[in-house]
């Protein structure tokens, strides 16, 4: 009865309640929607914002935010889409180094600016968000890098699967999922990320090097934006200056925060945050599926995080009370 | 009269060297955005004309597709003083007023590739690719021929307010409705992607599950054409489920090499820039006249025929793209 009690007054309780009233809803109006189809529709939706949340949700707990992830997935996709258009000869998994290398260094230069200057993240990012993207249309001439040069390898890997016939892009991004818990749960790192999120000004007496934790954050983004950058490449078979990435830092904060991971940092599991991910994943299957108008379907997704965020609030209210209670 | 008729040629080519002489024409292509393929093949058709006949031309065009994200390229472009302002306009009607202000300083407003449809009177001509009329009826035709005219098809389209994508599927439905040819076709569902690969795929596999007796898709829109051809490759179902629409021959290679798309359709957007641009010389340097239902000929495209509305064709149908013929084809 104990890890019960303890999952329901968890943030994860809400999420996880609302998943299964959606998906029980959709599925009395589309019985199809509860077939192992629609899972797999699901699952290919959400690998690179379940990645790009990881990252988020360490950046936030942190307490900064990364508004530039969008523009890093592009500028890596790129750089790497570059390199299979322009040696061609190449060995394809290089792209993997190379895009999650220069996500890496997208995501030092925001720490630099961070730590150095003291600036605020949210500015900080918000700048490197164009900076970033522009520099995408500078390096590609604007070009997009077409199908054609996208090793067939690369493509395949959102299409051929090692086991269980779940592609390999899926079970990537649930291995950065068990990367990310393992180190917020069982590394020196993952403790300091939240000491410092809870309580800037008490971290650096703990011995903190706060400076170094908040640098390591921003590569950590940086370089998972990266490996989201290739795996668009791979899903998507190309990679475009303008659409790669374009709002993808909006996607992951909003599952994030569904996942109850806190904006004022300290606040925050990878298990919530992976609920986020998915229940946002099950949404957007879910209204096409139910035929809703294009027109209306931003509207509906939009109401579905508000509410998601209301429902999540008032079960976690009841469930800390009740655990109170039973507690006294 | 002999005499005088040699009189009057002779001094027709003064007249014209001494325009060619003067300065070349300059030419700006304003794209929807960038980082376009479609604007490349365009883009090309331009340089490539410009290369041969008394133009400069330069390409520019905002980040975003938006409504008014072109207002502040053209007012630039008024500022310079170009000649031609050649445009693909992301409105209908956002911009009227700043195409005014061009034309009252004397710049030519083409549009290109599409229309402000019901403001016409901005603009001073218009060059479409092909007899947008026509597009409904070859589509379907072209998913008909694919699934032996019998069975249920599927639109999945752009965006909802998309004028062009609207046009041609207004013709499709009206077609399907109208001629017999397609009674046994039922249009069971028109989506929309919002030309973006991921809701393309999400609605492309919705159709798929919503329908499971679906023959054909048509996605008249190079996204949603290869959105929805990767759904079928990956799902292995190509013999069943056939994709076809507008695509670009390089975008839609593998899936025709693989059979999973059998033939889809376009026209040449390089013709059109290189229409565009001997247009633009032409009407400056006075050896073309915009007048409705004049003719003015092209270089490799023959005679062309200025239609009612000031709006000219490259092309009189779709060209189809097929595993024989793609390899042709470099854009």
């Amino acid at each position: 009865m104990k890890p019960i009690l303890k999952f329901l007054s968890g943030r994860e309780a809400g999420i996880f309640v609302m998943i299964i009233l959606f998906c029980t809803a959709v599925g009395i109006y589309k019985p199809h929607f509860i077939s192992s189809n629609s899972l797999r529709i699901i699952l290919l939706l959400v690998p690179l914002i379940m990645i790009g949340a990881m990252a988020q949700m360490l950046v936030l707990v942190a307490r900064h935010v990364d508004l530039s992830m969008g523009s890093m997935l592009g500028f890596s996709a790129m750089v790497a889409g570059l390199m299979y258009r322009d040696m061609p000869e190449i060995w394809w998994p290089i792209g993997f180094l190379v895009a999650v290398g220069t996500g890496a260094v997208l995501g030092l230069f925001n720490g630099l600016l961070v730590t150095i200057f003291n600036l605020p993240s949210i500015i900080v990012t918000l700048g490197t968000l164009n900076l970033y993207r522009g520099l995408t249309f500078i390096i590609s001439d604007a070009r997009q890098i077409n199908r054609a040069n996208i090793p067939s390898e690369l493509k395949a890997m959102s299409q051929t699967s090692p086991i269980f016939g779940i592609p390999w892009i899926i079970l990537m991004s649930f291995a950065i999922a068990l990367l990310t818990f393992y180190l917020v749960r069982y590394t020196q790192l993952g403790r300091q990320i939240y000491a410092i999120g809870s309580n800037p000004n008490a971290a650096p007496l703990r011995g903190i090097n706060v400076t170094k934790v908040t640098l390591i954050v921003f590569i950590i983004s940086g370089a998972l934006s990266g490996l989201a950058g290739i795996m668009y490449a791979s899903r998507w078979g190309f990679v475009n200056p303008s659409n790669t990435g374009m709002g993808f830092e909006f996607q992951v904060i909003a599952a994030v925060v569904i996942g109850g991971v806190s904006i004022n940092g300290g606040v925050g599991t990878v298990l919530g945050t992976f609920l986020g991910v998915i229940l946002l994943g099950c949404v957007a299957a879910a209204l096409p599926l139910l035929g809703i108008p294009g027109t209306t379907q931003s509207a509906i997704y939009g109401s579905v995080i508000l509410i998601a965020l209301l429902i999540d609030r008032s079960v976690r209210q009841r469930a800390t009370a009740n655990t109170k209670r039973s507690r006294a | 009269m002999i005499k005088k008729t040699i009189l009057s040629t002779v001094a027709a080519f003064t007249l014209a060297s001494g325009m060619a002489l003067s300065e070349d024409i300059d030419i700006v292509f304003i794209g929807k955005n960038t980082g376009n393929p479609y604007f490349d093949s365009l883009t090309q058709g331009f340089v490539e004309a410009c290369d041969v006949i008394a133009c400069n031309f330069e390409f520019v065009a905002p980040a975003t597709a938006e409504a008014t994200s072109q207002i502040p390229f053209i007012e630039a472009q008024i500022q310079r003083g170009v000649d031609v302002i050649a445009i693909s306009p992301n409105s209908p009607d956002a911009l009227n007023q700043v195409f005014d202000a061009a034309r009252a300083k004397d710049i030519l407003v083409l549009t290109v590739n599409g229309d402000i449809t019901g403001n016409e009177e901005h603009r001073d001509a218009t060059i479409l690719p092909t007899d947008f009329t026509k597009v409904g009826a070859d589509q379907v035709e072209m998913v008909g021929s694919l699934i032996g005219y019998e069975g249920e098809v599927a639109i999945l389209s752009a965006t909802t307010e998309a004028p062009d994508q609207n046009f041609w599927i207004e013709g499709m439905n009206k077609t399907l409705e109208t001629d017999s040819k397609y009674s046994k076709m039922t249009l069971v569902a028109t989506v929309y992607g919002d030309d973006q690969p991921e809701k393309s795929t999400t609605e492309m596999e919705s159709l798929l599950a919503n329908f499971p007796k679906l023959r054909g898709v048509i996605a008249p829109t190079t996204v949603g054409i290869a959105a929805g051809a990767q759904v079928v490759q990956s799902r292995g179902i190509s013999d069943t489920v056939k994709v076809t629409g507008l695509g670009l021959p390089s975008e839609m290679r593998d899936f025709v090499k693989d059979g999973t798309v059998e033939g889809f359709q376009l026209w040449s957007p390089y013709n059109e820039g290189w229409l565009a641009a001997h247009f633009s010389v032409g009407l400056k340097n006075g050896s073309m006249e915009n007048k409705v239902g004049g003719t003015f000929q092209v270089p490799n495209l023959g005679t062309i025929t200025i239609n009612p509305g000031n709006s000219i064709n490259t092309q009189a149908a779709l060209t189809t793209f097929n595993a024989a013929n793609i390899d042709d084809f470099n854009f």
